[in-house]
């Protein structure tokens, strides 16, 4: 289903500033929503969480492992917790915790990651998440979304409080482009479609779908139709979406902001070779750390941009002909 | 039911028995008929190896059957390697990769204190599953969000899978470790069943910091060739051994 048919892309708010405020509403109409904070409330912005709920807010200082599986305490004595700090650290020095105190017996832990990918720029890469989705995904049971703006962000909190089961909420640090009616309806395991197209589809989430949405326009330049899919979901995946898109359009280009070595292009990849097998490219972090400098820099230098995933598309559709 | 699996942990499973048996039978507000009762008093064994132990404290009160004990960790009992709550629901929480039952614990006891509810919560920790740093974690939030609903458990039999803990990664001064991180801390014989209540009592009427009992056990109590032996850690019994050793306990 559409979204959109243009877009102006003004700049809106940052998703961990979405997540949030988005957060304080949910604890409004929701007494069982707690929050756990590892010393970073300022910077995921759950401390308007704890302003208005102090007794619902607890702060575990800088010790991941332990707040993780607070979370899985709360959440079996019916609790809905929502965990956050930077991805890097819940999901690389949680993981464990992850894995035996949360996926194991499936309690119902919302895990929040933010200042996701390489856009928190300046911190470097110990502050960068790469591989987070790799590891949420490895975990069976986990609900995985990396919404691409706000008004997604605020929805998808929101779904994740509402569904049951452990979910990742990947959220970014810098401001990104508005893509989204504030009512825009979304679903746990839906993609979007925000353009339409015939040659080839590009799909990303977060903040690559931006990207994508400036590179068909690029590509409608030169001549080609380029169907945009946002893909915020990354585990389960709209398999449907997928297959149409490679029934339809016969050429994907995944983009994220994460090794391409993993995250949603592999998946995107296992599902078209068991439905339409079609030339794909992936647009991603190759291999590497990233380094120290502006958000701007650091993308445009480790190719998270629309021309990237442009000469993408267009790599893919040579070898298409 | 060990040595019918061929493989699970008895030292560790024989040193805490007087331990579970105090809790289960004196201690805790629990229900087997209604193991859902959101007031319950909740026990996790953090040292989840001990599963032995655990699964016939639980049998013997009507939890789960105590005629299929002896499938323990055969494929579709519901007596897995280590407690799994997707077999047996009124576990309180899977276990068996150390060191996270005691946090675990904590968020049940922030859920109690949320609901108002009078459930107080034990974990019960092996002596090396304490070398994990989430321990302490766990054991300064405790203390900082003055969880006095919870008490900490440490089955201090000083034998780990690779020999006697002193030797692999020293604990002491153990119990002024847990003071020095702020909680109360009580030692005892934890094979003394009056000692064990006393203990748990003495836990129960400390207001505004969460209870450690350190209880000094002997791993295979019981079973004269088991006792202060590292090698029972994780080897079961032969059926030899096991007729030896029901004799001895008898």
């Amino acid at each position: 289903m559409a979204a959109n048919t243009k877009f102006e892309l003004k700049t809106g708010a940052a998703t961990r500033e979405a997540f949030g405020k988005a957060l304080v509403e949910l604890g409004r109409e929701n007494k069982d929503i707690v929050v756990c904070d590892a010393d970073l409330s300022k910077s995921t912005m759950v401390h308007h969480f704890a302003k208005e709920f102090p007794d619902r807010f607890f702060s575990c200082g800088i010790a991941e492992a332990n707040m993780v599986a607070i979370g899985a305490g709360l959440a079996s004595s019916g609790k809905i917790p929502f965990v956050a700090s930077f991805s890097a650290f819940v999901l690389n020095k949680g993981f464990e915790q992850l894995r035996v105190t949360v996926a194991y017996p499936n309690v119902n832990v919302k895990v929040v990651g933010t200042h996701s990918g390489i856009s928190i720029g300046e911190d470097g890469p110990s502050q960068m998440s790469i591989e987070d989705l790799n590891l949420a995904c490895a975990l069976p049971g986990f609900t995985v979304i990396s919404p691409s703006d706000a008004a997604s962000m605020a929805a998808f909190v929101k779904l994740a409080a509402a569904h049951d089961g452990p979910v990742f909420l990947r959220a970014g640090r810098p401001k990104v482009p508005v893509i989204y009616d504030a009512d825009f309806q979304f679903e746990i395991g839906k993609a979007i479609q925000l353009l339409p197209g015939s040659d080839i589809t590009l799909i990303a989430h977060g903040l690559m779908v931006a990207e994508s949405i400036r590179a068909a326009e690029i590509l409608e330049a030169e001549g080609i139709s380029a169907r945009v899919l946002d893909m915020p979901t990354i585990k389960p995946l709209d398999e449907d979406a997928i297959s149409r898109a490679a029934g339809e359009t016969g050429a994907i280009v995944v983009s994220e902001e994460h090794l391409s070595d993993g995250g949603l292009g592999v998946r995107v990849a296992q599902t078209v070779s068991l439905s339409h097998p079609c030339v794909m490219e992936f647009v991603g972090i190759e291999n590497t750390y990233a380094e120290s400098g502006t958000p701007e820099d650091v993308l445009r230098k480790y190719g998270m941009t629309a021309e990237n995933v442009a000469a993408a598309a267009r790599r893919a559709l040579k070898r298409k002909r | 039911m060990i040595t019918e699996a061929k493989s699970g942990h008895p030292g560790g499973s024989l040193s805490a028995v007087e331990i579970l048996t105090v809790l289960y039978w004196d201690v805790m507000r629990h229900d087997p008929k209604n193991p859902t009762w959101a007031d319950r008093d909740r026990f996790i064994l953090g040292k989840g190896h001990a599963a032995p132990v655990l699964y016939s404290v639980m049998a013997e009160q009507g939890y789960t059957p105590t005629e299929t004990l002896n499938t323990l960790r055969r494929l579709g009992s519901i007596y897995q390697g280590h407690p799994d709550r997707r077999f047996i629901p009124s576990l309180e929480a899977s276990t068996g990769s150390l060191g996270q039952g005691l946090s675990v614990g904590l968020g049940m006891a922030l859920a109690a204190r949320l609901d108002s509810s009078p459930a107080r919560i034990y974990v019960m920790l092996g002596d090396g599953e304490i070398q994990e740093g989430q321990i302490w974690e766990a054991a300064m939030f405790g203390a900082f969000h003055k969880m006095d609903n919870i008490v900490a458990i440490v089955d201090y039999n000083k034998i780990q899978l690779d020999g006697f803990v002193k030797d692999i990664m020293d604990l002491e001064p153990l119990a002024a470790k847990w003071r020095a991180f702020g909680w109360h801390a009580i030692e005892l014989d934890g094979h003394n069943i009056p000692a064990v209540q006393a203990a748990f009592a003495e836990a129960s009427g400390t207001k505004g910091k969460p209870t450690v009992l350190i209880a000094h056990t002997v791993k295979g109590k019981g079973v004269s060739f088991m006792e202060n032996n590292p090698k029972y850690h994780g080897v079961a019994p032969t059926k030899e051994e096991r007729e030896l050793a029901f004799q001895e306990l008898a």
